[in-house]
C-alpha cells in the first residue's frame, strides 16, 4: 500500500539526471551562443546608458523645467504640474535624486521596449483567434512565473548588469501591454469598421486610420499598466545589477535600515504616482472629443 | 459627375454557416428558412434574389428585421461574400473581383451611408466626410474643397470643426450623407439610413435626399423597414420577407395589386391616396367632355383637392403630351383612396 500512501513519484537518480540534463544543455547553449545573444543586444545596452547619462547628467533645474513642460502639455492642469515639482523636490532633497533619475531613465526605456514589441503582438492576436490562442497562455505564464525564475536564464545568459535587468522588467510588464490593445482593437465598433471598408481602405488604412485611434483609450489604460508594473519590478531587477531606488531597498532588506527603505520606497511610490497622472491625464485629453454636449 | 450605371443581382443565395454552399440545391427545391435552421443549423439569409435596378433611379428593398435586406445590401459593395449568384455592374461581376478590384470598386464605384451613423470619432466633420477621398489618396487641399462643398450642401457649415458627439442624431446622419456623396460614387448605398432618425427629421432628410437626387442622378438601393417611406422615396421597390423577393415593382403596383396576403396586410394601412396617381385608376372617356384637365402623374390626393377648389365631380385625365386619355370621377377617386 506503500503508493497509497506517498504519492508515487519518479525515481530520485532519474530526476537527478534529468535536471542535469536540462542544466547542462542550457549551460553549453549559453557557452556557444552567449556572446551572439548579448551582442543581438547591444543596441539596447547602448541606448540604456545614453537616456541614463542624459538623466543623471542634466542639471536638476533643467529637469524640473523639462518635466513641468511635459506635465502641463500632457494634463493642462496646474495642479499636477505642482504636484510633479514637489514630489521631485522632495526626492532631491533626501538626497534620492541620481538613483531616481537612474530609475525613470530605467522606466521609460523598458516602456518604450514594451510598446514597441507590444503593439505588433497585440495587432497581430486582434487579428487572429488562433495567435490569440496561442499567445494568452504564454502572457498568463509571464504574470504568474516568480520573477526569480526568468532571472535565472536571463543571467546565464546575459550575465548581470543593466539589459537582463530590462529584459526581466520588460517581460513581467508587457502583458498588459499586449491584451489591452488586442482587446481594444477587437472592441471597436464593427459598423464603423463595414464603414472603412465601404470606402475602400486598404488594411493598413483601415488599421491606422479606423482601429488604432478607436483603440487608443484601451491602448493608453495598457501603457499605463505598464508602467506601474515596471516601476514594481524595480526592486526585483536591482538584484541583478539596476542601478537606481532598489538597490538602496535591497541594501535595506539585508541590513534592517528601516528608514533608509522607507524613503527609498515612498520615492519610488511618488514616481509611480507622477507617471500615473500625467499618462492619464493625457489619454484623457486625447479623447476630448468623446465627450462635448450637443449643440 | 460620374453618369449613373446600373446594377444587375442575378440569382443571389447567402446561407450562413460553416457549409453554405452544400444547401443551395435543397433551398432550391424549396427548404423552408425554418427547416434549414432545424435540421442543418444553417440560416437562409437570401433565397433567389433577381432584382435589376436601372441606372439614375432610387431601388428601395423594404421588409422587416430579419428579412434580409441589410445582408442583400451588403452583398453590392461585398461587405458580405454570397453563397451563389452574381452581381454585375458595368457588365463586371462584383463576385469574382479580386481584392485590389474590389477595393478600386468601393472607392470610386459605391459610396454607403449607414444606419448608425458609422462615422469615426475621432475626427472632426471635416475630415470625416472627406474619408473616401483621403482613402483615394487626395491631397489635404482638394479634399477638403470637395469636402466643405458637401457639407454646406447637406446644411452643415459652420459645424466643419466639431467631432460627431457634438451632433444630433440627425446632424450625425448629414455628415455621413456628405461622406458618401463627397466620394461622387454612381451608386449610393443606404442602409436604413434614416430608421435611427425621429419622424419629422426623417421626413427632412427624405426631402434632402429626393432634392440631391435631382441634381446628381445616382443609381440608390435604400433600404427601409417603413413602407411610407418606402413609397416617397422608391421609383422601385422590392419587397423582402424570410430572404425572398415576394413582389417588385412601382409603388402603386404594390399598393393596388398586392401579391398575396402577406403584402395587402402590410399596404392596408398605407394613404393610397398619396401613393396611387390617377393614370393607374382612370375610367375610359365616355364621351361627356370634363369641364377640366389634369395630368395622369397626379395623384389621387391632389385630384381630389383639384375637383373640390373647382366642385365639379369629374375631371379629364391627359398624359404627358396633352393628349386625352380618361376621366376620373370623385365617386372613383374616394373609393380607391379609401381602399374600397
Amino acid at each position: 500500500m506503500a503508493w497509497f500512501n506517498e504519492f508515487p513519484q519518479l525515481d530520485d537518480g532519474f530526476l537527478r539526471d534529468l535536471k542535469k540534463v536540462i542544466d547542462d544543455g542550457f549551460r553549453s547553449f549559453t557557452r556557444s551562443y552567449g556572446d551572439a545573444i548579448e551582442g543581438l543586444f547591444e543596441p539596447l545596452r547602448v541606448f540604456l546608458i545614453w537616456s541614463e547619462n542624459l538623466l543623471t547628467n542634466t542639471p536638476w533645474p533643467i529637469i524640473l523645467a523639462v518635466v513641468a513642460a511635459i506635465a502641463w502639455f500632457a494634463s493642462r492642469s496646474l495642479k499636477i504640474v505642482i504636484a510633479s515639482i514637489v514630489t521631485l523636490c522632495l526626492i532631491g532633497i533626501f538626497g534620492m535624486w541620481a538613483d531616481t533619475m537612474k530609475t525613470i531613465s530605467m522606466i521609460l526605456t523598458s516602456t518604450l521596449l514594451a510598446i514597441a514589441v507590444g503593439l505588433p503582438i497585440g495587432i497581430l492576436m486582434s487579428r487572429s483567434d488562433r495567435v490569440q490562442a496561442f499567445v494568452n497562455p504564454i502572457l498568463d505564464v509571464m504574470q504568474t512565473m516568480p520573477s526569480f525564475v526568468y532571472l535565472i536564464p536571463v543571467v546565464m545568459l546575459l550575465g548581470i548588469g543593466k539589459v537582463p535587468g530590462l529584459i526581466a522588467v520588460v517581460i513581467y510588464a508587457i502583458p498588459p501591454m499586449i491584451r489591452l490593445t488586442n482587446l481594444g482593437i477587437r472592441q471597436v465598433d464593427g459598423e464603423v469598421l463595414e464603414a472603412a471598408d465601404a470606402f475602400g481602405s486598404s488594411k493598413w488604412q483601415r488599421l491606422v486610420k479606423a482601429e488604432l485611434p478607436l483603440a487608443l483609450p484601451t491602448i493608453m489604460a495598457g501603457i499605463n499598466q505598464t508602467i506601474m508594473m515596471a516601476l514594481a519590478m524595480v526592486v526585483i531587477a536591482s538584484m541583478i545589477g539596476v542601478q537606481g531606488l532598489g538597490q538602496p531597498v535591497l541594501k535595506a532588506i539585508s541590513n534592517q535600515y528601516f528608514t533608509l527603505g522607507l524613503f527609498n520606497g515612498l520615492a519610488i511610490v511618488g514616481i509611480a504616482i507622477l507617471f500615473d497622472r500625467i499618462s492619464q491625464a493625457w489619454g484623457h485629453r486625447l479623447q476630448k472629443h468623446r465627450g462635448g454636449s450637443h449643440v | 459627375m460620374s453618369d449613373p450605371i446600373g446594377i444587375e443581382i442575378r440569382n443571389l443565395f447567402k446561407i450562413f454557416g460553416p457549409r453554405g454552399a452544400t444547401f443551395i440545391d435543397a433551398v432550391n427545391r424549396g427548404m423552408t428558412k425554418q427547416e434549414l435552421n432545424e435540421k442543418h443549423r444553417h440560416v437562409l439569409g437570401l433565397r433567389d434574389i433577381n432584382i435589376s435596378i436601372p441606372a439614375g433611379a432610387i431601388q428601395v428593398v423594404m421588409g422587416l428585421s430579419g428579412s434580409g435586406k441589410s445582408t442583400l445590401i451588403r452583398h453590392i459593395n461585398r461587405l458580405i461574400d454570397p453563397t451563389a449568384g452574381q452581381i454585375l455592374v458595368e457588365g463586371q461581376d462584383v463576385v469574382k473581383m479580386a481584392p485590389d478590384e474590389l477595393r478600386a470598386f468601393r472607392r470610386h464605384k459605391t459610396a454607403m451611408v449607414f444606419q448608425k451613423f458609422a462615422l469615426l470619432p475621432h475626427r472632426t466633420v471635416l475630415d470625416n466626410v472627406g474619408y473616401g477621398l483621403e482613402v483615394q489618396g487626395l491631397d489635404s487641399a482638394a479634399r477638403n474643397k470637395v469636402s466643405m462643398r458637401w457639407i454646406e450642401r447637406v446644411g452643415l457649415k459652420g459645424f466643419e470643426a466639431k467631432y460627431p458627439a457634438q451632433l444630433s442624431g440627425g446632424m450625425q446622419q448629414r455628415v455621413g450623407l456628405a461622406r458618401a456623396l463627397a466620394n461622387d460614387a454612381p451608386i449610393l448605398l443606404m442602409d436604413e439610413a434614416y430608421s435611427a432618425l425621429d419622424p419629422l427629421i426623417r421626413y427632412d432628410m427624405q426631402t434632402v435626399l429626393l432634392d440631391l437626387q435631382k441634381e446628381v442622378r445616382k443609381t440608390i438601393v435604400f433600404i427601409t423597414h417603413d413602407l411610407d417611406e418606402a413609397l416617397r422615396i422608391g421609383d422601385r421597390i422590392a419587397l423582402l420577407r424570410d430572404g425572398s423577393v415576394i413582389q417588385q415593382g412601382t409603388g402603386q403596383d404594390i399598393v393596388l395589386h398586392p401579391a398575396d396576403d402577406y403584402v395587402t396586410n402590410f399596404v392596408q394601412h398605407v394613404d393610397r391616396g398619396k401613393v396611387v396617381q390617377v393614370g393607374s385608376v382612370m375610367e375610359p372617356l365616355n364621351g361627356t367632355t370634363p369641364e377640366a384637365t389634369i395630368g395622369a402623374d397626379v395623384t389621387l390626393t391632389e385630384a381630389l383637392r383639384d375637383m373640390m377648389g373647382r366642385g365639379v365631380q369629374a375631371l379629364g385625365v391627359e398624359d404627358a403630351q396633352g393628349r386625352p386619355v380618361g376621366q376620373l370621377s370623385l365617386k372613383r377617386a374616394i373609393s380607391v383612396s379609401a381602399g374600397a
